[in-house]
């Protein structure tokens, strides 16, 4: 398990892992199982009818994690995978995912994950995934994570999303469908650079009374990358959803973010708000004023931007 | 030691030239705490940004302990140990308090202690600041503190302060005042603060009056504020009157 250097730092990259993950942990790599762990109260499983796992975790679990991280270093690979989260009633879990791929070739090298959870009466979720590329190949570096959320009576999911550089193209479709009193809140943090592209489609539908929704996208598209945002808030009861969509542009990047927001309830209570500007002229200047250079005061901003 | 030689910044207009500073010559002894003020539109933010490279002179010369600084970028000129406080400083998403504070002190491991103390020196509370992100969530007047905290954790050796009094609350004003003037007391630094409030201008060693891109006066408070009021009252008619009245 985690044999090569590679492997290492790609596991560290998207979960933070060093060593051997404490809990329930399953690592795919190349398309293969390269090591898994249940626990008492959360079970791996292979799926039996197509790639992918299924993840049990048992009513009342509490701080517990499970990593479920994928890494791809072979050239050429492209894969489809299905994970089925079933998260029981009254647990407090954390989930970390997240893909790492180092492709040496010219051919694609690509992920496309479909990931759905069904989260149990009163159960916290707090869900990580974070995406990463690397490599000399010229090879492109793909990415299609899928994921659907079943939120049952007061559930909560917060679910945080980090793609930074190295992913040539990536198409994200995220639905959240929100049950009484159930909360659901997506933190998104892009940044493309060169040639890339992404995608984001998200779609949280508020159907339970006092359902809450929230969605905050923070995005930097430097050099010709472009990106598309399209996150929609849907109320169908007495709900509250707030969707701010914030982006930087730099170089020739194109961004375009259409929030939409509807309502079917008139105690649907929506908000939007998007942004796309370039680096403010006076917040450079401030920032050198304090030593830094032009570019430090930069890469100041748009950590800050995407911390 | 700041020495200003000749220093002119003109800019083109149809028309022709207009000229926003003017021929300005001007020395400033370490340790010293001087006031510009004047007119709106009479040239002391230029100025005072041509010190800190905001502003490009078109003529004349900066020197900064004898060194010529005229050539330098704002941030070569930040590492000499010259600082400048905005008059209407910048917000920023996701930078916090203390991150703009670390910035500005240059100590990656500036200590919550620290940062406390520089805030308590414009009357905020670090419990209150420190996570807080310098964004649109501030009123102007707390990110105008804000702003003097971060020079103050800066610790240049020239300070410029542009309306450091401007949008702050009377109480937090009082607060202000005290903080400069024990950084004069210490004697740490220079400073040059831009203000039109009586309570900042007696506490300088030198108060100048700008205006038309000229040093109009130089003295002592003590000699400038008597004039300024004359100068305020002269041009209306209706505080004339009542002045006499009285």
């Amino acid at each position: 398990m985690m044999e090569t250097v590679i492997d290492r730092e790609l596991l560290e990259k998207i979960a933070d892992l060093t060593g051997k993950p404490v809990g329930a942990f399953n690592i795919r790599k190349d398309s293969g199982c390269d090591g898994r762990q249940s626990t008492e109260h959360i079970k791996i499983t292979s799926k039996e009818d197509k790639p992918g796992i299924d993840i049990r975790v048992l009513d009342g679990t509490k701080g517990e994690t499970c990593h479920i991280p994928v890494i791809i270093t072979q050239t050429g690979l492209s894969e489809l995978v299905y994970n089925d989260f079933y998260i029981g009633e009254d647990c407090d879990v954390d989930i970390v995912a997240g893909c790492g791929i180092h492709n040496c070739g010219e051919q694609e090298s690509r992920h496309d994950g479909v990931h759905t959870f069904y989260v149990g009466k009163n159960s916290k979720v707090r869900y990580t995934e974070k995406h990463y590329g690397e490599g000399p190949g010229t090879g492109s570096r793909v990415m299609n994570p899928q994921t659907v959320v079943y939120l049952e009576e007061g559930a909560s999911i917060q679910m945080e999303t980090v793609q930074i550089r190295g992913i040539d193209s990536t198409r994200r479709d995220t639905k959240i469908v929100c049950g009484r009193g159930a909360e659901a809140v997506v933190t998104e943090r892009l940044l493309t650079h060169g040639d890339q592209t992404a995608e984001s489609d998200m779609e949280i539908i508020l159907e339970g009374e006092g359902s809450r929704g929230r969605v905050i996208s923070r995005s930097v598209a430097q050099d010709r990358s472009s990106q598309v945002f399209y996150p929609r808030m849907v109320g169908n009861g007495a709900c509250f959803g707030h969707v701010q969509c914030d982006s930087i542009i730099m170089g020739e990047a194109k961004i375009k973010s259409i929030p939409a927001i509807t309502a079917n309830c008139t105690e649907a209570q929506l908000i939007h708000e998007a942004a796309i500007g370039k680096i403010a002229g006076d917040q450079l200047l401030k920032l050198e004023t304090l030593g830094l250079t032009e570019e430090e005061a930069e890469d100041c901003i748009l950590r800050g931007f995407l911390a | 030691m700041l020495e200003l030689k000749s220093l002119s910044y003109t800019v083109h207009e149809s028309g022709g030239e207009l000229g926003i500073l003017n021929d300005i010559s001007l020395s400033i002894g370490d340790g010293k705490l001087v006031v510009f003020t004047g007119p709106n539109g009479g040239g002391k933010t230029t100025l005072a940004k041509s010190i800190m490279g905001l502003v490009t002179p078109t003529a004349g010369q900066i020197l900064w302990n004898g060194q010529d600084i005229t050539g330098l970028g704002i941030t070569e000129r930040a590492k000499l140990g010259i600082s400048y406080g905005f008059q209407q400083p910048p917000r920023f998403k996701g930078l916090t308090v203390r991150d703009l504070l670390t910035l500005a002190s240059g100590d990656q491991k500036l200590s919550k202690d620290r940062c406390c103390q520089y805030l308590t020196r414009v009357g905020l509370c670090a419990n209150d600041y420190l996570d807080r992100e310098v964004d649109a969530s501030l009123s102007g007047g707390e990110v105008k503190r804000i702003e003097i905290a971060s020079i103050l954790a800066r610790q240049g050796k020239l300070m410029i302060f542009d309306e450091p009094e401007a949008g702050i609350d009377l109480w937090s004003f009082a607060r202000l005042t005290e903080t400069f003037e024990q950084l004069h007391a210490a004697g740490g630094a220079t400073m040059i603060i831009i203000s039109h409030q009586e309570r900042i201008i007696s506490l300088a060693d030198e108060v100048i009056v700008v205006g038309d891109g000229r040093l109009r006066h130089r003295g002592t408070p003590g000699e400038i504020l008597p004039q300024i009021l004359a100068d305020t009252l002269g041009g209306c008619p209706v505080l004339r009157k009542e002045a006499m009245a009285q």
